[in-house]
This record gives structure tokens, sequence and C-alpha cells, in this order.
């Protein structure tokens, strides 16, 4: 590991102002836990290291039932899921943040890290992207929003210009009959990379029988997390049945362009992408009925 | 719902018996001292620069840049090591032994495995040491690589060494090749025993490349005495190993070279091979500093020994009562880039578990461009226990018979004579499927999508050389001095063997494990032999003791020692009951009968009692993905007598968890030329606490007649079974037969595809 600078600073201000005077001398570390291990194994250099977890509007995690959450760039994962009412508003987010890693990474790594590191198999990105999450951006031109779906560009690559930093990601508050899920393909139960990953939402309708709308998104089955736009479109003003949820899983099979590599073939990674569409979907839709 | 059996036929006072290990508070509180505890004042770090390419010439290497590097205190080569300035004509028939061993350890001309050592640097810390790995320029001629071993076999694929003739049966070859031995051992009449068969199987099968696993990386301090002593701190299974090795590669006298064994983080076979030790020696020498070196992950994946890749053809014919008529098999495994894969013993342990009437067994040692592979937990055996045990599944679904009475039917016992010539002694193999057949887990009922396997398998066990002194204290504790280095409970389990022998508490044996110049030869920790061949050792070092404990009676109650006996720990006049005195009481007055005693013993036994397991594995396969989780395993195991049950309990565990690793998920991947792509425990998958359920185990006790308390080694038949046993699962649940390892959720799938096809 090369010697490189540290700055933590303590206000957004700061923070940009650092970024926008180094260029691409300063990396943004939040948890760590994916760029401390790049730059190990000298797969990152990074002159100055941005610790951000000192800044307050980074730490925030504010929720109610109108404006939803607003989850802080720095929250680390263990954070979201001790949270009772996180739990309970957002069932298929923790799916993703208490599988990240392992229990140690979770005390560091964060969603806001997962979605700026832009690996095609964050865990996190699918499910956040399901759920409408929207990612609130500060840099030297003032502030902007972004939709999750359009922050990774490339693998390891983000939507971030020079100087700017993701603040927080915003998730709307859980409309009634509404429920969502994360899944992740692995070989074995924990510590593993997503050979493929599928998050989906839905909302129902009052009877809990058809479809208003739905969002699947999916990981590690592109260069970037796939929103799989038409494939919950396919859903919305249908009934609930194994046809409409099998016709969703081929449109995701359709958006899917995975390669064969040895976490998996595209043949694999193809049929999982239509197992794990029908089983996050079945499982949203349990958790809309209020199952 | 886990259940520990122990199926015992002796007691004893302190054998048998579960105490607490005398190392195991300073290991989990942090204090005990492991090879990178080592910090000597002064103590450079050195990094090893190492080929990028599977297989290349290698044209020069400039390391000047680097030298001048500031911080950097010396940079070696192969150049540096005396086999440079060493002639062929000098060397004579050692020539090719010494050019394998110190090339192995730094590659001169040819590198021929990614990772292979191509110099070393000792810098003032590691990070120097890093970035002056980069200044070094190396030219090399980048060759064709060969990686798997069925094409490594073949005319024309590419060589890794040019002068490398097949030996074949003792005949050297005219031409060059990448086999390095053909071996082959047959009995009876092969021809007709086939003739004889109701119905005759023929399948191949495949095995990958996998590792042991340990937590601890290799690592190595050095440091030369002002007199040119050599000494080696150091992580391996066994310091005279280490110190042989150095002493080879160096052209150094061994009782120039001291080795201090430290407690070691898991070793499985793969901490036999010595790697830095030589590297650390020469930099030490060069600089007058203390040298040390730690390997990274993936330095251990792509430069320490793993567990070769294999390729098995088994054919075996049966009546169709099941009695097996004739057996034949080839196994092909890779070494690696050097010779000396274990296909020896996996033809050896292929059909050790029946009794064989006509049968043939061929191996090859074949080279590829893979790190040298080393021993891993019954070398060999558990790849032919895969093959051989699943066509033994096979047979039993097609002539419809249970695979427990089958296997019965032809198992091995006492006096069969195995197709190398060996005969059975006494063994528990028997008993082991009996225990198998009576379990709850066997007779209990399946759930749907779920599949149960059986197998069994067979490690012949090892004996050696061992070395024990024992000195008795004045408060009557006696200080076992040992050359075993502890990688599975052994200080326990010796220090329980010295206190039964000699009647006292097992608090009162303080089990110490020392270096190489403080104890006699003792061979490594290693093919199940600790427990019993130091075990002898310490025997018999105890009744030196007990005879010396005698004499000094004789002498305070002034009586012949004919008339003494030593009984439970106890010294007594034979017909005067007033004279008694205990252990402790006795050695309270050595200084003034003739001073310490101190019992000692150095043997080389023969009587090890061969190794058999028996695994019955349940398995769910999630159809639609492929994935197969283990939901009950049972392990049973015949471990002649169990010294410390609960540290055999974790052998038979210990063994099922790296096989079910094995079975499932573990393997190399290399791409085209042999770069290794999963260096790490992330894409390198051994199964974690989740993927398991708890081990079951039976202990099965069937007394080995060559040891006075019956032990037989355990660390290693555990090992054997689980492949076959969890593929038998996999089989029964799916309905398609899986003869490639690691069966992968992709596997399962293509299977699947392919059964639904045709």
């Amino acid at each position: 590991m090369e010697p490189f600078d540290y700055l933590s600073p303590s206000s957004i201000e700061e923070a940009v102002k650092t970024l926008a005077s180094k260029g691409d001398q300063a990396r943004i570390m939040a948890g760590g836990t994916d760029m401390l291990v790049q730059m190990r194994a000298g797969r990152r250099t990074a002159p100055l290291v941005v610790d951000i977890k000192e800044i307050p509007d980074l730490n925030v995690v504010s929720y109610d039932a109108t404006n939803g959450l607003t989850l802080g760039a720095a929250v680390p994962c263990y954070k979201i899921y001790q949270d009772e009412t996180l739990s309970a508003a957002y069932p298929g987010l923790m799916d993703a943040a208490s599988l990240i890693g392992g229990i140690q990474i979770q005390g560091r790594a964060t969603i806001g890290g997962n979605i700026c590191n832009a690996a095609p198999s964050g865990d996190s990105i699918p499910v956040v992207i399901a759920l409408g999450g929207v990612c609130n951006i500060a840099g030297p031109n003032g502030t902007r929003q972004l939709p999750v779906e359009e922050m990774c560009t490339a693998p390891g690559r983000n939507a971030l210009a020079d100087g700017e930093i993701l603040v927080s990601v915003s998730i709307p508050a859980p409309q009634a009959k509404s429920g969502a899920s994360y899944l992740r393909f692995i070989p074995r139960n924990e510590m593993d990379i997503a050979v493929v990953g599928v998050g989906s939402s839905v909302q129902l309708d009052a009877s809990g029988q058809n479809f208003v709308s739905a969002r699947i998104s999916l990981a590690s089955v592109a260069p970037t997390p796939v929103f799989a736009k038409e494939a919950g479109d396919s859903l919305a003003g249908k009934p609930v049945n194994e046809e409409t949820i099998q016709a969703a899983s081929e449109l995701a099979q359709a958006a899917a362009k995975p390669i064969s590599d040895m976490r998996g073939t595209i043949r694999q990674r193809t049929h999982l992408v239509g197992v794990l569409t029908r089983r996050t979907l079945n499982i949203a839709i349990e958790r809309a009925r209020g199952g | 719902m886990t259940s520990n059996q122990v199926l015992s036929e002796v007691e004893y006072n302190v054998v048998g018996t579960r105490p607490v290990r005398p190392d195991g508070v300073d290991k989990v509180t942090g204090r005990a001292r492991y090879g990178d505890d080592t910090n000597l004042t002064g103590t450079l770090q050195a990094k090893v620069l190492r080929s990028p390419h599977p297989h290349a010439r290698v044209k020069s290497i400039d390391t000047s840049k680097a030298e001048a590097f500031p911080g950097v205190r010396a940079v070696i080569t192969a150049k540096d090591l005396p086999f440079a300035s060493l002639s062929k004509e000098e060397l004579g028939g050692d020539y090719t032994a010494l050019k394998f061993a110190t090339d192995h350890m730094m590659a001169s001309d040819k590198v021929l495995f990614k990772g292979h050592p191509i110099a070393a640097i000792a810098a003032v810390n590691g990070h120097v040491a890093q970035s002056a790995m980069d200044l070094i320029e190396v030219e090399y001629e980048v060759l064709e690589s060969v990686v798997d071993v069925r094409e490594a076999m073949k005319p024309g694929a590419a060589l890794l060494h040019e002068d490398l003739r097949t030996n074949d049966m003792g005949e050297t070859a005219d031409t060059p090749s990448n086999i390095s031995t053909h071996m082959s051992y047959a009995t009876g009449d092969l021809e007709k025993g086939f003739a004889e068969a109701d119905l005759v199987m023929e399948k191949e099968y495949t095995t990958a490349t996998v590792h042991q696993g340990y937590i601890e990386p290799h690592n190595t301090t050095a440091f030369w005495n002002s007199d040119g002593q050599l000494n080696l701190w150091t992580s391996t299974q066994g310091s005279f190993q280490v110190r042989a090795t150095v002493s080879n590669i160096l052209r150094l006298p061994v009782s120039q070279i001291k080795v201090t064994p430290m407690e070691i983080g898991g070793g499985f076979g793969g901490k036999i091979t010595a790697y830095l030790d030589a590297i650390c020696a020469v930099l030490s020498k060069k600089t007058g500093s203390p040298v040390k070196a730690i390997m990274t992950r993936t330095e251990v994946f792509e430069a320490s020994g793993p567990a070769p890749a294999s390729w098995m053809r088994v054919k075996i014919g049966v009546k169709n009562n099941g009695k097996i008529t004739a057996v034949e098999t080839e196994m092909a495994m890779d070494a690696g880039a050097y010779p000396g894969s274990p296909v020896m013993q996996a033809i050896v342990c292929a059909f050790a578990c029946y009794d064989v009437e006509n049968g043939k067994v061929d191996g090859y040692d074949v080279v590829v461009n893979k790190p040298k592979s080393a021993a891993y937990r019954a070398p060999g055996a558990p790849q032919a226990a895969f093959a051989v045990e699943s066509l033994i599944d096979e047979i039993c679904g097609e002539l419809k018979i249970d695979p427990i009475d089958f296997r019965l039917l032809n198992a091995a016992k006492e006096g069969t004579r195995r197709i190398e010539g060996l005969v059975a002694k006494r063994i528990g193999l028997v008993e082991c499927l009996e225990a198998a057949r009576d379990h709850d887990h066997y007779k209990s009922k399946l759930e749907n999508g779920t599949g149960r396997g059986v197998a069994c398998g067979y490690w012949p066990n090892r004996g050696f050389q061992s070395s024990v002194v024992m000195t008795v204290n004045y408060d009557g504790v006696v200080s076992l001095i040992m050359g075993s280095v502890d990688i599975g409970g052994t200080r326990a389990s010796i220090a329980q063997q010295t206190a039964e022998t000699l009647g006292i508490a097992y608090e009162d044996v303080k089990p110490t494990v020392v270096d190489t110049d403080s104890i006699g030869y003792t061979f490594i920790t290693g093919g199940s032999r600790t427990a019993f061949a130091t075990g002898i050792a310490a025997i018999s070092a105890a009744e030196d003791v007990k005879e010396q404990m005698i004499s000094r009676a004789a002498k305070i109650w002034d009586t012949s020692e004919d008339d003494i006996e030593f009984v439970a720990g106890m010294i007594s006049h034979k017909s005067d009951e007033e004279l008694r005195l205990s252990f402790k009481d006795l050695a309270r007055q050595t200084a003034t009968t003739g001073g310490s005693i101190t019992g000692r013993s150095s043997v080389d036994p023969s009587g090890e009692g061969n190794g058999h397991a028996v695994h019955i594995a349940d398995v769910s396969v999630d159809q639609e993905t492929g994935k197969t989780d283990v939901t009950r395993f049972t392990a049973i195991q015949d471990a002649g007598k169990a010294v410390h049950p609960s540290y055999v309990e974790g052998q038979m565990q210990g063994g099922a968890v790296q096989g079910i690793g094995w079975a499932l998920n573990e393997e190399y991947f290399f791409d085209d030329t042999g770069k290794m792509l999963n260096s790490s425990f992330l894409d390198y998958r051994m199964p974690t606490s989740l993927d398991l359920p708890m081990i079951d185990t039976v202990i099965v006790e069937v007394a080995n007649p060559g040891h006075p308390y019956g032990v037989r080694g355990v660390g290693e038949a555990a090992i054997c079974p689980p492949m076959a046993a969890v593929a038998n699962a996999v089989t029964s649940a799916t309905g398609n037969r899986m003869r490639s390892l690691p069966i992968t959720p992709g596997k399962i799938l293509e299977a699947g595809w392919d059964s639904v096809k045709s």
C-alpha cells in the first residue's frame, strides 16, 4: 500500500473545497470497506483520502411517514437495520443492509459508499433503485439530485463530477399496500459477491390483487446495476398471478446483459435473473399485503 | 440434536478424558507467540518478487535500481544461492534434485508458475521493500503453458523441464515428458475377475486444485549468530524438516542451523514445505540483520503448495449379490511445477477399504504450470476416495443394494491383503460401517427435495522417528519436552499418555515443544503420526523415569529393586506395607538420592494402525438455483483409543468440513495460461459456519495392537469420505450423477438442463 495523505473535514463546504482543489488526486472514503481493500491490492491509488464520517449532514438518518427517508452517505448498515422504525418501513432495504459483507463489514460499510463504489454487484443498489431512491449531491456549483439508477456509469465509476460529494440518499415514504425485497444468489450463505442480485418493489391496489406499479433492478448482470424499467412497467394495472410475474421475469431476463466469468456463466446468470425476479416479486407482494 | 458418541473398548484414568489444553488459554487471550510475534531489534522486512507469468524463460534480471532505493538493504536472486556456483560434475547424481529444490525456492533459468519467486528484497520496512520491487527489471521470454493434467501428458505438450524423462516402473524413457513417474501395482487375475462379474461399470472423475486454507500465512525470521550459527523462527509442522531443507539449499551442516517452531495457525500438510526460510537466511547473511518475511494471502494461494487437481478412471466388476470381482484404476495427478504429487498414496488408498482379489492400480505424476503441490491432509487419498466411492454408489444403485450392506460385504478386515501387498492388521472398518448402519441418522426418513449419501475412507497413518525427554521436578511435576510441533492438541494428548503411564495427574505434566538443538530428531507433525509415535516415545521415556524412581526407592529403603513396584503413581515395597512413597514424595527426595531424574526416549515405531472413516451426508438442493445445503452430517471413525475425545471429534469434524468445501465450492480458477484468478478468501470459497450443520460424531474404538493404549492416528482419514458422501447425496436429491469436483450450483443447473435435453 502506497502512503497517502488523510483529511477529515467537518463540513460539506470544507469537503467540497478540498475535493475541488485536488481533482482526481483526492478520493472520498466513507466506511472504506471497498476503497481500503482496493488500495491494499494496488487496484486504486489515492494520494489524498478524504474521510467524510465527521460531517454531520452525512450522518443524518431522518424518517417520517410523509417525506420518507433521508439517509446520510456515511451511515453504516448496522445503524439502518438496528432502527426499528426503518426496519418496519423498508424491509426490502433491510434485506440488503443486513447481507452486505459480514457483521464486521456492516459496522463500517455504508449504502452511500456502496452506490458510489459503483460495482455491478453492489448489493444495496438494486433495492434502492427499486424503491425509487434519489441521490442528493453537493458540489462547487451547489446541490443537485440524481436518480440512483443514473449514478453508476461504469464498473467503479460514478456520475459525481470533480469536487462533488454524495450527501445523502432520499427514499420516498412507503405507500399503503407496497412492499419490496432484495435477494442475491451466492454459492455459500454469506461473505460472497452476488452471482446475480434482484431488487423488486411493488405497489398493489386496495384489494391486494392487482399491481398499481412495480420497479425491478438487477445486479451482476451488466457493467452497472440495471434498472429493468420495462419489466416493472409490464406489471402496472395487471392482476397478481403467475403469468404476469412470469412475463415480468422474462422482461428482466431480456434486460440482463451478463458475461461468463469464474462466478457464473451467461446462461446461469440469465436463468437466475428469472428465478430471483419471481422470488423477489412474491416476497414484495406478500409484504405489500401485510404478509 | 448434535450428538457425540464414544464406543469405548477399554477405559483408562487419564487417556480418554477431556482435560483443558495447556496452550488453550494463551491462545484465546492473545498471549501465544506466533511467527509474526518474533521481533528482534533491527529486524528488516523481506518481500519476494514473483513471476507474473506461469511459464517463461528468464532472460535477465537487473536489480541495480532496487538496490539504490533508499531503505533497501539487500536484494538477492538465484545467483546468491549456493547452487549457482556448483557444477554438475561436483553434484553428480544430486544435481537435478538440488536444482529443483533451489529453483523452487527461487527461479534461475525458468519460471514455472505464476508466483514463482524471482528475487527478494530486505528493507527497513515492508512498504519500502514493496516499492522497491517495482524497480527490479526482469526480462522474460513468455512460453506456452500447460495447466490441465491430461493436456500435460499428451505428446507435444509444452514441456516444463526439457530434461525430465518419465521413470516408468524403474525404466527411464528416452524422450522428455511432463510425466515424471508412472507407478503400478497389481494382484490376482484382472481379466478373469472382470469376466466373472455380472456388472462392470467404468467412469471418469476429476477434482480441482484446492488449498489447505490455514489462517496464518507462512512466515519466517532469520538471524545469524556471530559464530556462524543460523537461527530460524518459523511457522512449520516440522522444525527438523525446515532444518533439512535449509541445510540442503544453503549447503550448511544441519547442526549449524537451529530452528525454533513458533505456535502455528493451521497447516493441514501445507506447512511441511519451507518456502521463505532459505531466502530470509541469505538476506540476513547479506545484511547482518535479522530478516523477517510474511506471505500475503495471495502469495499463500499462488506460491505455497495446494493439493493437486486430478483425473481418474475407475472400473469395478461385481456379482449380482454385490461381491466385488475385480477393480482397476488409472489416476493422474498434477504435481505442479516440480515432480512429487501424492499419486502413489492415491492408488494405494483407492481400494484399501475393500477385500479385492483381482486388481490393478496405475498412477501418473505429472508436472504442470501451477505451484508445486504439497501435502494436504491424507495427500492423494481424498481424490481417490471421491472416484471409487462415487462409482460404488452408482453400482449400489444399479444392483439396488444398500450402500452400507455393499460395503460390509466387501470390507477389508484383519488379514486382508491389499493390492500393493500390505496385509491389514486389526482394523475397525467393519465396526465403523456397523455404527453407521445403526446410527439414528441413517435410519431417519428423508424429506422431499433432499438426498443422502454414504462413503468410506482410508488412510494408512504413519510411525517414524520421535524423541521425548522428561524431567521430574522437586514438586513432582514432570516437564515433558518434545520436538513434535503441536498443530492439533498434541501437547495435551502426549501429556495425557505421560500422566497415564506415570500414574500421576494430567495437571502434573507440563509439556513444551522445543527447538532443534534441544531435542533429538523428530519427524514432522503429519501423517496422523504424532499422538501415536510421539505418544510411544513419551510412554517409553515415562517407563525410563519409573525405573529410575524404583532404583531411588531401593536406595532409600536399602533393598533390592526387584522388591519394589510402581503402580498407579505409588512406589511400594512388595512385601512391606509400611514402605510406600507417592510419586511426589519420592520426587522431593531426588536431590538427596543422586540428583534429578531425567527420562528419555527416541523411537521409530512401525505399529501404526490404519485409520478408517465412514460419513453420512444429507443435502437439500434448490432445484431452481442449483445451490446445495448440507443439512445433516455424521462422521464415524475408528480412533483405536481416543486419547482426548474432544480433539478427536475436532479432527473428525474438521476433516468433514474441509471435505465439504472440496465437494461443493473450493477450486483454483485459472485463466487459459495458468494465472490464478481467485487468490483470496472471497472467491476461493471455503465453507463458513453458516454453510454447515453441526457435524455429529461417533468415535469407534478398535484398539491398535501396535500401541500400548491402542491409539491410532485420527487427523486424516476424516477428509477422505466427504466428497463422495456429498456427491452421492446430490445424486440422491437430483437424480444426476456429479463426477467432477467441485459440485457448484452452476454444474448442478447444467446437469439438470442436460438431463431434460436427453
